[in-house]
């Protein structure tokens, strides 16, 4: 199934591996500070109501 | 309908969260079929051999690359002009995304440059002016990072941003009007004669349709991040006042 890639073969995975890599990380990094900064707006917004505020 | 009711959190969050499980599926299906097909099912270029493969990832993060900033821009002038918080934050969320494509678009330009040109890298008016892009979005997110005051920190940023469109556009333009230098004209051109053949074009417009809805989805949810801390932020300060 795996294309034929020649003498570029190196040039051409490293690539795709490299872009495919970078994406992963900003997708998990993302993903990592929206649940934190989402979690801590809930519970900032609970705390804000305990002392009644909101 | 005014589009200026999405300043308001509230209604952009929800817009938001209606766009997108549509925006990330619909990436996600230009992405795979956009890459797969260009990846196993298209043939090697007579020149290029099998390095053609390239283009499918170089392009649209290239073309990402520049448009994040433009976008930047336009939610810069908004904050300057209407100061509305959520466009600021809409360019500072965006800014992260743009800073990867633009490493993508210029390793993946210098893994195909080295046995095309014969070279990693050349001060090439195009290339030179997107590495000058690749500097600006790492100021614009360390100024971001330095300033403590969020609204003093968008009016910085917006200005530093409306410095770097000028390389934005330079890199978007500098192959129609700048001559000299390694890097080809323009990949994708409304000139049947200029334009790539069909057995490219098609995966390649796929890809970018693939990638561009990635950074719209990107943008929405980091976007939703970066409300939910300038509302947490506002919130102690407030705990603090009255505890």
């Amino acid at each position: 199934m795996m294309p034929d890639l020649g003498k570029y073969a190196t040039e051409v995975l490293s690539a795709y591996g490299i872009t495919l890599g970078l994406m992963a990380v900003l997708l998990v990094l993302s993903t990592q500070r929206g649940r934190k900064a989402r979690t801590a707006l809930r519970r900032a917004e609970e705390e804000t109501a305990r002392h009644g505020k909101v | 309908m005014s589009i200026w009711k999405y300043a308001n959190p509230v209604k952009f969050l929800a817009l938001s969260a209606r766009v997108q499980p549509f925006a990330w599926a619909a990436a996600a299906i230009g992405i795979i079929v956009g890459l797969g097909w260009g990846f196993f099912a298209t043939p090697d270029d007579f020149r290029q051999g099998s390095t053609i493969k390239i283009i499918y990832i170089h392009v649209p993060a290239a073309w990402i690359a520049i448009n994040a900033w433009i976008m930047m821009l336009i939610a810069s002038l908004i904050w300057l002009v209407r100061r509305h918080h959520v466009s600021a934050l809409a360019a500072k969320a965006a800014a992260p995304v743009g800073l990867v494509m633009t490493v993508i678009g210029l390793v993946t330009g210098a893994v195909w440059g080295q046995p095309m040109w014969g070279t990693w890298w050349a001060w090439d008016p195009r290339l030179t002016s997107f590495l000058i892009l690749f500097l600006f979005y790492l100021g614009y997110i360390a100024l971001w990072e330095a300033v403590e005051d969020p609204d003093t920190a968008a009016d910085l940023t917006s200005v530093l941003c409306l410095v770097g469109s000028v390389f934005a556009l330079m890199s978007r333009y500098a192959v129609l009007f700048w001559s000299q230098g390694l890097h080809q004209g323009a990949t994708l051109s409304l000139d049947k004669e200029e334009n790539i053949s069909d057995v490219f074009w098609q995966p390649l417009v796929l890809s970018i349709a693939g990638f561009t809805l990635l950074f719209l989805a990107l943008v929405l949810y980091r976007t939703g991040t970066e409300i939910a801390l300038r509302r947490t932020r506002a919130l102690n300060v407030r705990l603090d006042k009255t505890t």
